[in-house]
């Protein structure tokens, strides 16, 4: 889902590549408290494998693909501030050497799949683990909801960026641009669903200990009054 | 602690295979947003547009193109240690530091 150089006008991709510095400077201010040892040599994991799984596109219909964007999935793995900055380092890779976005989109990318997606994904992240029962299956569940909401949520942030900034004016109407959008992302964010879950579960089955929103979201009462 | 570095490498080496060999049985269409971008045009075999309007009549080239531009075969493995290396370096030097005494042990 990188957009490419060109399409949304320079003033709103730079207004938009400000909003992203800004807000990824509060998530490393938030980060480094979540970053330890540990979770550091994890979250550069996280960045790699989603670098890699971005060059894993799947058909979704005849002529059009999609691939993982990975923020529900670097959420749930390394909590919403570190996932957030996993899949900046990732888009900036992919601009800076794989000319892969645009680099006056870079902030629009930034925007629409390391912010808007991350922080979708990790608010339903939260709200499902509670309500879920806490087995792998239900870890598998939340992964999968999170990414397809996650998904749709992103692309519709684009659609508001081309609201703003678009550099053609279009024959369809914004609201079927966005519909289309977002139909394409739902089943984009199935595929992205599958791949998120398989790869949380595994983790989970591994190393419950590496997966963040399990440290986060579902620590027993007993616990907790250690912590505190 | 040991244990986690296991796991990171094993993780990598999963990233590599990945990026390395399976993507290049991945599919190559357009993906969903360039599919939106050329909606509304005609394209002809070689995905140029002949006509018509949509969003990607005014895309530009990229900047810099970028020493592996459009993923060149092989350059998966480049990308996952790439990605790797400054992701990991990034937070490392952002982490939360240990107290004096724990950090002069190592």
């Amino acid at each position: 889902m990188h957009i490419a150089n060109g399409i949304i006008n320079l003033p709103v991709s730079l207004a938009f590549a400000a909003l992203a510095v800004g807000v990824l400077a509060i998530c490393v201010q938030r980060a480094r408290h979540d970053l330890d040892d540990r979770l550091a040599p994890m979250a550069g994991l996280v960045a790699a494998f989603i670098f890699a799984a971005q060059m894993l596109p799947f058909p979704v219909l005849p002529g059009v693909a999609g691939h993982l964007l990975g923020g529900a999935l670097a959420a749930i793995l390394v909590g919403p501030w570190v996932g957030a900055l996993c899949v900046a380092v990732v888009l900036v890779v992919q601009a800076l050497v794989f000319s892969d976005g645009g680099l006056s989109a870079l902030g629009l990318n930034i925007t629409n799949m390391a912010l808007v997606g991350t922080a979708a994904g990790y608010l339903l992240v939260a709200v499902l683990l509670r309500v879920l029962p806490r087995t792998t299956a239900g870890l598998g569940i939340t992964a999968f909801v999170a990414s397809v909401v996650s998904v749709v949520v992103s692309s519709q942030a684009f659609i508001l960026e081309y609201w703003l900034g678009g550099e053609i004016s279009l024959k369809m109407s914004l609201a079927q641009a966005a519909g289309v959008m977002g139909g394409v992302h739902a089943l984009i964010g199935i595929g992205e669903g599958l791949i998120a879950a398989v790869t949380v579960m595994a983790v989970a089955k591994v190393r419950p200990d590496l997966v963040y929103a399990l440290r986060a979201l579902r620590r027993t009462p007993v616990k907790e009054t250690v912590a505190a | 602690m040991r244990k986690t570095v296991w796991f990171v490498v094993v993780g990598v080496l999963v990233a590599l295979l990945m990026a390395g060999v399976v993507s290049r049985y991945a599919s190559t269409k357009p993906d969903g947003l360039e599919s939106v971008a050329t909606r509304g045009c005609t394209v002809d075999a070689n995905g140029q547009i002949t006509g018509g309007t949509c969003m990607a009549q005014s895309e530009r080239r990229h900047e810099v193109g970028g020493p592996l531009a459009d993923y060149p075969v092989g350059s998966g493995i480049v990308g996952v240690l790439l990605t790797f290396a400054i992701g990991a370096g990034v937070f490392w030097l952002v982490r939360k530091r240990k107290p004096v005494q724990a950090e002069t042990r190592d």
